[in-house]
């Protein structure tokens, strides 16, 4: 017996230790909230995890603080280097938006009143904490990131995580000054989304190679490439209307058929992940803040409207009743007030405002000495000189043939 | 003609001071977990797993390198949201052969190096699909030949430097 251990001491030392991992798998496995759904891990485990991840956090910080220095400098340098162009161009952006804001804002008041008649409950971000990615899981298997921000912050497991662009993915395990992210193209993570424009309701899942895909919807014509995709918040998880990503094809599913692979672009992008925002706090009603910026941007529109308004009244062209002649019709349906799409064929145009400019006449179908531009230039015109001779000189002007083509014709 | 009565094993047996042991893999880790933050492309490398090889082969003794694989792969299961034991099997499997291989071949030859690196990585890569489709039943998980080739090759660009400089810190026993 004795040379029986000796001798295959060392395949029974590794038999021993994989045989030892297989039940740590096996009970990992078999205890609800494992982990391999995406959700956070037991007790144990996590405070396992919880010592990995202290282990490295430190120096994460540290790698992370010291490389933040460097690009700071440099950043700096380039960033004064550009801050007056920017800044030009950032307050023409600012301009647009108000206008855009106000815009919309009309449409968000009733889409409020409607939801306040359908009792429909909306769901505001109310608080949300800035945090930064400081590591990685080190896998390509395991798309986890380490955050510099814990328990300790305010945040809990289960908190979705969002980038100005768009939604990064969700909390996983949360320890008292740092937390793991799981982001969307993780295979274990899932999020409720609704197709934009179709209002189609599907699940998103990460795939085995990095991608994002909804999985469980049939083939259906109206799905297209290129629509938005957000999230549906019958997750729990992501409040409903935060931008995840577009469709970027479709095709069936081999593998899980009748279903079609629908592959999703995240509108974030996920490889490059620096800060990001943790949302710790959502409300029914709006913040007082928000409330504010609504109350502007309507006041933003009703200001735009009696301006356009205004505008309207001021000018005959733009009136509803007004008797539509002939000669200016350009499309449309009679007796209905006449919009020329061609931003050309009007003198002083205001860009985006129909109809703001005047007229321009049409061309001359049979010219003469009468026609607009036959006289030539006022610097050619003699006092007591006659017109005529400069139209003779003018090749611009058609001259009456001989056959009669070219010249005034009798009707 | 002279005989030795000596062993290849105990010829090319190799030791290491304690603390860097300890050192090399913790500072394998922590960069495999940083890095790839600035340098996305650096998940293609698997820095503990090249250690892993390095000090298995470099001791010789299988239990020793299971042992010294299994204890990186659980340290690395903790960073990941994979369930504890996962990495910790595959690597003490390759911990395991690739002191196995090490009585049969001369390691300090460099292409026994690369060949060793390139296969193991194979190795682990195999384990890996073994352990999720079989253990855990995972049918997300899926063989990524392309991806998994890349990864080996990557493995083999970076162990040739990183054994060159671990080979300063052994000491024969």
């Amino acid at each position: 017996m004795e040379s029986f251990f000796s001798r295959f001491k060392n395949p029974l030392v590794l038999i021993a230790l994989v045989l030892l991992q297989v039940l740590a798998l096996a009970v990992q496995v078999q205890r609800p909230g494992n982990g391999l759904d995406g959700g956070a891990d037991g007790r144990r485990v996590a405070k396992l995890r919880g010592w990995s991840i202290a282990g490295v956090v430190p120096v994460e910080r540290a790698m992370h603080g010291s490389s933040m220095k460097v690009r700071g400098v440099w950043e700096n340098y380039v960033d004064l280097r550009d801050a007056r162009r920017e800044n030009a161009a950032l307050k023409q952006d600012v301009d647009r938006l108000r206008e855009e804001q106000a815009a919309f804002a009309e449409d968000a008041a009733q889409g409020r009143r409607l939801q306040a008649l359908l009792g429909f409950k909306e769901q505001y971000v109310t608080s949300t904490v800035a945090a930064q990615v400081i590591g990685t899981s080190g896998s390509e298997r395991s798309k986890v990131l380490t955050l510099d921000k814990g328990a300790a912050d305010g945040l809990k497991p289960d908190d979705a995580v969002i980038t100005p662009d768009g939604v990064v993915g969700k909390l996983r395990d949360v320890y008292p000054h740092s937390s793991q992210l799981l982001l969307l193209d993780d295979p274990t993570s899932g999020a409720g989304v609704i197709l934009a424009s179709t209002r189609i309701r599907g699940i998103l899942r990460g795939t085995a190679t990095g991608g994002v895909e909804i999985n469980n919807l049939t083939a259906d014509a109206r799905i297209k490439p290129g629509e938005k995709v957000v999230t549906s918040g019958g997750d729990m998880v992501y409040p409903r209307g935060l931008p995840v990503g577009v469709i970027a094809s479709i095709a069936p599913d081999p593998t899980h058929q009748p279903y079609t692979a629908i592959v999703v672009k995240p509108m974030a992008n996920l490889a490059r992940l620096e800060e990001v925002l943790v949302i710790t706090g959502t409300s029914s009603t709006m913040t007082p803040g928000m409330a504010k910026d609504a109350a502007a941007a309507e006041q933003t529109a009703e200001a735009n409207q009696k301006a356009a308004d205004l505008s309207a009244e001021r000018l005959p062209s733009l009136h509803a009743d007004a008797p539509v002649t002939a000669g200016a019709v350009t499309g449309g349906v009679a007796g209905a007030p006449v919009v020329s799409d061609d931003a050309e064929s009007q003198v002083g145009v205001v860009p985006g405002i129909p109809n703001s400019g005047l007229p321009k006449p049409k061309p001359v179908v049979h010219p003469d000495r009468f026609s607009v531009g036959a006289a030539g230039p006022a610097d050619l015109l003699q006092p007591g000189g006659s017109a005529s001779g400069l139209m003779r000189d003018d090749p611009t002007v058609a001259k009456p043939k001989a056959d009669g083509q070219g010249g005034p014709q009798m009707e | 003609m002279e005989h030795s009565y000596t062993s290849r094993q105990e010829m090319d047996k190799y030791g290491f001071n304690p603390g860097v042991t300890l050192l090399a893999p913790l500072v394998c880790l922590l960069l495999q977990a940083a890095m790839p933050k600035t340098f996305p492309w650096l998940l293609h490398v698997d820095l503990p797993l090249i250690v892993t090889i390095f000090f298995a082969v470099s001791r010789r003794s299988p239990i020793a390198g299971a042992v010294t694989g299994t204890v990186i792969g659980l340290f690395q299961d903790g960073l990941t949201n994979h369930p504890f034991g996962v990495d910790g099997i595959a690597n003490g499997v390759v911990g395991y052969i690739a002191a196995s291989v090490g009585f049969a071949v001369d390691v300090d030859n460099l292409v026994n190096r690369i060949l060793l690196v390139f296969t193991l990585s194979l190795v682990q890569d195999g384990v890996l699909y073994v352990i999720a489709h079989w253990l855990l039943g995972d049918v997300t998980y899926r063989a990524l030949p392309l991806q998994e080739l890349i990864g080996a090759a990557a493995n083999c660009v970076v162990a040739v430097p990183m054994f060159a400089v671990l080979d300063r810190f052994r000491t024969r026993d």
